[in-house]
This record gives structure tokens, C-alpha cells and sequence, in this order.
């Protein structure tokens, strides 16, 4: 019987991978920056439960980085951009929601037979969460490939980060400090940018969606 | 010490400076000073590097070996010519409409940033902080890339922060991987991210989790150096950006990712037994070269044709460090320095050649002797250059590569030939009408920097007949190094 923590961070790694569905399916942009702030919400739960299960002290302080960032700055910068550009009626139309969550499921299968190897080799308590981690990357990979609008497409891009800090954790007990505060300036600078950029998007075309941005091809005619 | 705080303060200095004021006319002369002043710093780091041999400093945050200590003098020396060319191209630029003083105050203070993260990637010795120093390369580029804002260019800048982030993001997690394998070995206290301390232990590592972290690390990092088949944001992102943009993402951004996969090669070769990465590395490399080769005679935009060039020379540098061996890495170190001066050299030809032309197809193009034997001769040498004729150093480092994989990967000759030959056939035909032929030129307002130009060929020139002493130990010690 795994001790109390560790089945509370298994609960967490379940929302998780829980919320990763959701975002796949979720078709209005201001829900999907709200299961974004969620995600970030039980990743920070998680971390705060390993460092108090396993007295990795530094662990609290990455616990606080990502709530600071990932649920009210990340959240806040893109819900006020979305105000700002106007396109919160943005209502994206999926195709094949249903064939979108088979693959999903196929992709979670994957991802823990991948981490099969590498979670008998760890030492961590959290090792079991390592197969998660990986399906929420995939995950949102897939939410990339199947997003035609630039703003869903980000929030991809940020909750695979999610994924990999998760695995970080559960792999490891967290990256060395410094390499994580790098990650965090990395990853509030990219959405700064991110955010100047759909201006000059919008201004360009009228719109976000990515339909306007196919034109440049591989092979000239 | 002091000089890899100066080499990295000042364009860091620059680019927070620039950042305030680089909408004045003066932003120019001043991004020439901060570089100039990079390079300078560079050199007397390279000097020390010759007297007191490798260092490892602050608390083995940064390392300098023989592998390291010619690239960031490359990238100072670039960083700085590519300033001199900026001056009166983006002058040209901003008088044409084409930008204003606000995104050039965007442009000044990137650009330097930019040399920044590189040369932070190549000091530093953390592979996390490595990680981060790629990544904030590509963010400072994106808004460089979509400069002009046509709808070509925000395509352009999208692709390359998508594909590239998503790549990269592939690399933190073989970075993870690699932490995660190390760990248990030097415990949790930081040490475990350092290159030199994997080094040191990498016959320990675990062999299945480095094999797995080096698949992750080759896909992430390679989206970066534009192997084939993550090559498809390369081309965008160097036709639609501004040409000393281009310039330095090739010249300069393409090694730095390289240098990245081969420091994690070492370790991986150190930890599995087998040929594993050497074979992973010799596949991409040669797929890329094959696939730029063909792409190459289909090109109508003469700064994509450059592109596909790079993405060639890429494979042929990747495909020599996976054979390994002292000849093959030997020529790799040699053929990544011949290739950035030459192919910035191109970028700055390129450059002018087009705003006297008003456009960058090539068909437009035409009788660049005629209308100004400067840039047309700087564009015909450097091509030549580029195709690896004799006696220019690309064609040493080729020679060197080619021999070797007829003695130990015979079955790689043939391709390796055949592309480059279809290569220089497309590339050659069409710079040569644009060379010679009735010229269609107008006169540009501004002289152009074709100084940088001379010295880059003249420098590959010189690498061709006669490479330095320190030059050449420091290229044998890195191939040993590397394997």
C-alpha cells in the first residue's frame, strides 16, 4: 500500500490527464484558457503534495513558480489579449470529436507502454505518473495538429509544457532551479511575443485563423 | 573569466540599450559597437583559451574546450560583419518604407539579444541551461522574421515558432531524460545537468534511457540545425526575414543547434555500446542532403535557393560528425566553419543584389557584373565557394568527408555524390544568368558593405590552403573529443 501522498498525486496525475481530454475536445476559446488554468492548478497541487510527501524542499518554491505562472499570469496575459483582440465569440468547428478521442486513447496506450522501461529504472515514489506525463504531451500534440486557430494552438503549446514539467516531476523531483526559472522566462517571454505577434495577424488578415497562413510551399510553381 | 563575462555582457548590454533608443539614426553604429566590442572580447578570450588551455569557471557554469572556443569566435566575428552589412541594407529598408523607426528599434536590440543566446548556448555548461538558451535564440528571431509583416512573413514566423517550439520541447524532454539518467549517479544537487560531470561519468549512464533521450534530444535540437524532414520552417524563415536575419540564422543559429546534438552525442557514445547515435546521425544527415539536393533545381526565390543550400551543408556536416572518427569530425569542425563565413558571404551578396533589383526571384535578377562587379563577383566567387571548387576550405572539408566515407561507409559515396553534383548543377545555372546577362539593376542610394563580403571568402580561401596551427590542434582535440 503506496502511502497516503502518493495516492493523492496519482488522483492529481488522473485530473490531469483528465483535463488534457477536455482541452482536446473543447471548442469555445475562453473555456479552453480556463482547463489551461486548471491544468496548472493540479500540476502545482502535485508538485506541493511530492514536496511534502518526500521533503524536497526545493520542490515548494517550483510549486509557486508554476502557480504564479501558469494559473494567473499565463491565464490573465491571455485572456486580457483575447479582450483586446476581440475574438471571444471565436467558436472553432472540430471535426470529428469522437475519432479526435479514439486516437487520444490509442496515444495514452502508447505513452505508457514508452515509459514502461524508464519508470522501473526510477527511484522516485511519483514513477508510476511518468507513463501520464508523457500521454498529456502527446495529448496536446495532438490538440496542435487538429486546432485550426492560432489561439487553441498556443494553449497546445503551453499545456505540453505542462506535460513535460509534470514529468520532470514525477521522473526526477524536478529540474535543477536555475534550469527551471529558464524555462518559466522562456515560456512568459514566448507568449509575450505570441501575443504581439496575433496582433500583426490580425492586422494582416482580419482574423486568426490559420487557413490565412498556407500559402508559402515547399516547391515553387 | 572576465572575458566570457564580456563576451556575453556585451550584447546583452547592446540589446538592453538598443531596446531604448534603437529608433535613432545612430542605432546602427551602435549595434556595429556592441558587436565589435563582442568580438574583440571574443578574440581575447580566445587568446587565453591559447595560453592556459580549457577552462571551467563560476562554479562550472561555463566551460570553454577546443570544441566551443572557435565557434563563439565565429559567432562574435559573424555577429559583428553581419552588423557592417545591416547598416546600409536595413538603411536602404527604412528608406524605401519598408520599415519604420519603431521596428527597427525592434530589430537593433533583437539582433543583439539574439547573439546573446548563441553565444550563452556555446559557453555555457549546464544542458538545461543550453536548453533555454536555444529556445530564447528562436524567440528573439520569430518577430525578426515577420519584420516586414506581409502575410508571407507572419506565415513565415508562425511556422518557425510552431515547428521550432514544438521541436524544442522534444529536446526538454530528452534534457529530462538525460537528468533523470544522471541523477542517481551524481545525486540531485545540481551537478547532474553539467556537461563536463556527464562527461566524466557517461560510461555509467543508463544505456536504454540514454538512447531514448538522444532520439528526443537529434528530433528536438535537428528541427533546429533544419534536417530533413523537420527542415520545413528553414526556407520560410530565410526568404521572408530581413537578409542579415537570413544571414545569421544560417551562418550562425544552424551551428549553434548542431553543436547541441553533437555535446549530447558524446555522452550517448560514451554510454551505449553500440553505433546507435553515429547511425542516427549518418541517416538524417544524409536524407537531408538528398532532399535539399532535389529540392534545389525547383527554387525561383534566390534567398530559398540559399536555404536549401544550408539544409544541404547541414547533412553533409551532420553525416561527417555520425561517421566520427579524427579525419571525419575533423572536416565536420572545418566544414561548419567554412560554411557559415561563405554562406553569410552569399546572404550579404544576395542582399544588395536584390534591393538593386527591387526583387528576390531569381529570373528578376540579371547582369550583376555589369551593374556592379562588386556584389556580382562577391555572388559568383561566393557560389563557387559554396559548390566546393578548389581551393576554397569547402572544398578541403568536403575532399576530407568524401574520402572517408569511401573507406568506411562505401554505400553512402554514391548518394553523397550524386547530390552534390545535382546541387551544383542547380545552383550554378541559375547564379550564373544572374552573374552575367544584360543587367537589370538600378543603383542603390547607399554604397553597399561589401568589405564583409571579401574577408569571409578571402578567410574560407585562406582555410583551404593553410589553417592555422592553434586553429588545427584545437580542430583534432574537438574530433577526438567528439569521436
Amino acid at each position: 500500500m503506496p502511502p497516503f501522498y502518493a495516492q493523492l498525486i496519482n488522483l492529481f496525475a488522473a485530473i490531469l490527464l483528465l483535463l488534457s481530454f477536455a482541452m482536446l475536445s473543447q471548442r469555445r476559446v475562453l473555456s479552453l484558457i480556463d482547463l489551461f488554468a486548471a491544468q496548472g492548478l493540479a500540476l502545482a497541487a502535485s508538485t506541493a503534495v511530492v514536496a511534502w510527501g518526500t521533503g524536497q524542499h526545493h520542490l515548494y518554491w517550483s510549486a509557486g513558480l508554476t502557480f504564479g505562472l501558469k494559473v494567473l499570469l499565463l491565464p490573465w496575459i491571455l485572456y486580457r489579449l483575447i479582450r483586446r483582440l476581440n475574438v471571444n465569440w471565436d467558436v472553432e468547428r472540430l471535426i470529428n470529436v469522437p475519432t479526435t478521442m479514439l486516437i487520444g486513447i490509442v496515444l495514452v496506450v502508447f505513452s505508457f507502454n514508452l515509459a514502461v522501461p524508464i519508470s522501473q529504472l526510477a527511484s522516485t515514489v511519483t514513477r508510476s505518473t511518468l507513463g501520464i506525463a508523457m500521454a498529456c504531451v502527446m495529448l496536446s500534440f495532438l490538440m496542435m495538429i487538429t486546432r485550426r486557430k492560432a489561439i487553441p494552438q498556443v494553449i497546445g503549446f503551453l499545456s505540453m509544457e505542462n506535460g513535460l514539467f509534470f514529468a520532470a516531476t514525477s521522473a526526477t523531483y524536478g529540474m535543477p532551479m536555475v534550469v527551471e526559472l529558464g524555462i518559466a522566462l522562456d515560456v512568459l517571454v514566448g507568449v509575450l511575443i505570441l501575443g504581439v505577434f496575433f496582433f500583426q495577424i490580425r492586422e494582416q488578415f482580419d482574423s486568426l485563423d490559420l487557413k490565412h497562413l498556407e500559402s508559402l510551399r515547399e516547391v515553387e510553381e | 573569466m572576465i572575458e566570457i563575462l564580456a563576451v556575453l555582457g556585451f550584447p546583452l548590454a547592446g540589446g538592453l540599450l538598443l531596446a531604448a533608443v534603437g529608433h535613432r539614426r545612430e542605432a546602427a553604429a551602435a549595434n556595429i559597437a556592441a558587436s565589435l566590442a563582442t568580438f574583440v572580447a571574443s578574440v581575447a578570450l580566445t587568446a587565453r583559451v591559447i595560453v592556459d588551455g580549457p577552462m571551467l569557471v563560476l562554479d562550472r557554469l561555463f566551460f570553454v574546450d577546443p570544441f566551443n572556443v572557435f565557434l563563439v569566435t565565429l559567432t562574435a566575428f559573424v555577429g559583428f560583419t553581419t552588423a557592417l552589412f545591416s547598416r546600409p541594407y536595413m538603411r536602404v529598408e527604412h528608406e524605401r518604407g519598408h520599415v519604420d523607426a519603431v521596428r527597427l528599434r525592434l530589430y537593433h536590440s533583437m539582433y543583439q539579444l539574439f547573439s546573446f543566446t548563441m553565444l550563452l548556448a556555446l559557453l555555457t555548461n549546464n544542458m538545461g541551461i543550453l536548453w533555454v538558451a536555444l529556445e530564447a535564440a528562436t524567440l528573439t528571431t520569430v518577430l525578426l522574421v515577420s519584420l516586414y509583416r506581409t502575410p508571407a512573413s507572419l506565415e513565415a514566423a508562425w511556422k518557425y515558432f510552431i515547428l521550432c517550439g514544438v521541436g524544442i520541447a522534444q529536446a526538454l524532454f530528452g534534457t529530462i531524460l538525460l537528468f533523470f539518467a544522471a541523477e542517481k549517479l551524481l545525486g540531485a544537487a545540481g551537478g547532474a545537468l553539467l556537461w563536463t560531470e556527464l562527461n566524466a561519468v557517461k560510461g555509467q549512464l543508463e544505456p536504454t534511457v540514454l538512447s531514448l533521450a538522444f532520439v528526443f534530444l537529434l528530433v528536438g535540437y535537428g528541427t533546429k540545425v533544419g534536417l530533413a524532414p523537420l527542415h520545413n520552417w528553414l526556407p520560410d524563415a530565410h526568404a521572408e526575414g530581413p537578409t542579415p536575419v537570413s544571414a545569421v540564422l544560417s551562418g550562425l543559429l544552424l551551428n549553434v543547434a548542431l553543436y547541441a546534438v553533437v555535446r549530447c552525442k558524446v555522452l550517448v557514445d560514451g554510454a551505449i555500446p553500440t553505433a546507435f547515435a553515429k547511425n542516427l546521425m549518418m541517416g538524417f544527415g544524409l536524407v537531408s542532403v538528398v532532399v535539399a539536393a532535389f529540392l534545389l533545381s525547383r527554387q525561383k526565390d534566390v534567398k530559398r535557393l540559399f536555404a536549401y543550400s544550408s539544409i544541404e551543408h547541414m547533412g553533409i556536416i551532420t553525416f561527417a560528425f555520425g561517421m566520427g572518427g579524427p579525419i571525419a569530425s575533423f572536416a565536420g569542425l572545418l566544414h561548419m566553419t567554412v560554411h557559415s563565413l561563405t554562406k553569410s558571404a552569399i546572404f550579404f551578396a544576395v542582399g544588395h543584389a536584390a534591393q538593386k533589383s527591387g526583387t528576390q526571384q531569381i529570373d528578376g535578377i540579371r547582369g550583376l557584373i555589369t551593374a556592379s562587379p562588386v556584389v556580382g563577383w562577391g555572388l559568383m566567387i561566393g557560389t563557387l565557394a559554396i559548390l566546393g571548387m578548389p581551393p576554397f576550405g569547402v572544398f578541403a572539408s568536403e575532399f576530407l568527408i568524401l574520402t572517408t566515407a569511401m573507406r568506411e561507409q562505401p554505400w553512402a559515396t554514391p548518394l553523397l555524390l550524386v547530390a552534390l553534383g545535382i546541387a551544383f548543377a542547380s545552383i550554378f545555372s541559375k547564379v550564373q544568368p544572374m552573374a552575367f546577362g544584360e543587367p537589370s539593376a538600378a543603383r542603390l542610394p547607399h554604397r553597399p558593405a561589401m568589405a564583409p563580403v571579401f574577408v569571409h571568402l578571402a578567410i574560407v580561401l585562406m582555410l583551404g590552403l593553410w589553417i592555422p596551427p592553434f586553429l588545427a590542434g584545437w580542430y583534432r582535440q574537438a574530433a577526438r573529443l567528439i569521436g
